[in-house]
């Protein structure tokens, strides 16, 4: 599987696990559909901005920190989207950094990269 | 007329005489390196190509001329094996004086065994040996056994090449009698510093030497995988304790019984590179728990991460503000 790809996959996995966990916010509950789907779209994008930088880099450190940034940037987005005045930007980004920590791992420790190019 | 002459000057004769007579020939003697049991090797210069090479030389002492043949057979031999991990003969032939020679590549480095004083991490002499694995394995593959592995065989040069040197007992596989080498030669232990069995004539060396090969039976590859087996005990006799799985892959190289070892160096090179890479290996059947915990070290980054993800969102969720 191409690093883009896995990072995809992976960053919409962890994005709807990441919406679910809105649940145990009973006051979220009933807008859970529009949480999960809007964080599964964070997920693939921070997943495929991840993956296709792993292809083009290969650097575990420069991976993770991308990784990482970019989770954090999309999360810092969503949180200042959040209508009323608390915008939760630590309860949302620590995931979400996590997040993109975890996908800029993957993606630079597995996955496979471009093909060489022949001379 | 020995009476008239001092040992040493005796010794010096024979050294003399043992000395190639290179004149004729593109060579210039430079320093003896050593005596095997056919002959010396000798470094001398390729003035042709203005560059130093070994040049092996059969001993005087060889009545029947047995030994002659032996030393070409065993050039054309090591010329069969163009690998980076075997020393390349550049040259054979004969001198003016009838004794044949060929020359080789002369190694610069340390024998395995001084390597290794200067290697101590496990990991970085098991790569050593899996390049020693890779030449042995050629060689099987292009019908030749060595038979004398052993780590005074190996050398490692500056730049961390592994040659397996010292093909003088190889034999082709093809060849008839296992013992028509050791007996055509007339090589006798004494000559090759190894030992006897009360059966006859044995080549190899001891405590690197195949059971049967020690019993003078008939041997085949997993001989040399005895060897080699005794070359990795002697790599990891200083990890302390020895990894089971390690200890297992050993034991298994080194079976008493040929049918119980590895049957080809190739299996025997995997289980260690699989060791090396943190894989299971055949010579070490693993339960479920130990194969779950494997897995878990060899993921255990992202599953570190993982766990931290569902920690944070744990904490975040136990501590939201109400």
């Amino acid at each position: 599987m191409n690093k883009a790809l896995l990072g995809l996959i992976l960053g919409g996995i962890l994005g709807v696990f990441d919406g679910l966990s809105a649940w145990f916010t009973p006051a979220a509950r009933p807008e859970i559909l529009g949480i999960v789907m809007g964080s599964t779209v964070k997920g693939l994008i921070a997943g495929v901005l991840i993956g296709y930088f792993a292809r083009k880099v290969n650097s575990l450190a420069l991976g993770i920190t991308f990784g990482l940034g970019v989770g954090l940037i999309l999360a810092y987005a969503v949180a200042a989207m959040q209508p009323g005045p608390n915008h939760y930007y630590f309860e949302i980004m620590l995931p979400g950094g996590l997040v993109g920590l975890i996908v800029g791992y993957v993606t630079q420790r597995y996955g496979r990269g471009p093909s060489p190019t022949r001379a | 007329m020995t009476r008239f002459l001092s040992d040493s000057a005796i010794e010096r004769l024979r050294e003399a005489a043992d000395s190639p007579y290179l004149t004729g020939t593109r060579y210039r003697l430079v320093d003896k390196l050593g005596q095997g049991g056919m002959g010396g090797v000798f470094r001398v210069e390729d003035t042709a190509l203005d560059r130093q090479v070994a040049m092996k030389v059969i001993s005087v002492a060889d009545p029947d001329g047995t030994g002659c043949a032996r030393l070409l057979q065993e050039a054309r031999i090591i010329a069969k094996l163009e690998h980076p991990g075997i020393v390349p003969v550049h040259d054979a032939g004969l001198l003016s004086d009838g004794r044949p020679y060929y020359t080789m590549k002369l190694v610069q480095g340390q024998r395995l065994e001084e390597r290794v004083a200067t290697v101590p991490a496990l990991s970085d002499r098991l790569r050593i040996f899996l390049r020693i694995c890779d030449a042995v394995a050629f060689a099987h593959a292009h019908g030749v056994l060595h038979r004398d592995l052993k780590p005074s065989n190996v050398m490692v040069g500056p730049f961390g090449e592994v040659l397996v040197m010292d093909w003088g007992l190889s034999k082709l596989v093809a060849e008839k009698a296992e013992s028509s080498v050791s007996q055509s030669a007339g090589l006798s232990p004494k000559k090759l510093g190894n030992t006897a069995t009360a059966h006859g004539t044995v080549l190899g060396t001891p405590g690197f030497m195949a059971p049967e090969q020690t019993r003078g039976e008939s041997v085949d590859q997993r001989a040399d995988v005895y060897s080699l087996g005794a070359i990795l005990q002697s790599l990891s006799a200083e990890a302390s304790p020895v990894p089971r799985a390690l200890a297992a892959i050993r034991k298994q190289a080194m079976a008493e019984d040929s049918a119980g070892r590895y049957q080809t160096v190739t299996d025997l090179a995997t289980d260690v590179a699989h060791f090396l890479d943190g894989l299971p290996v055949s010579a070490y059947p693993e339960g479920l728990v130990t194969r779950c915990w494997r897995w878990i070290v060899r993921n255990r980054v992202w599953i570190l991460l993982l766990l931290a993800y569902v920690v944070a969102r744990a904490l975040l969720i136990f501590f939201r503000p109400r």
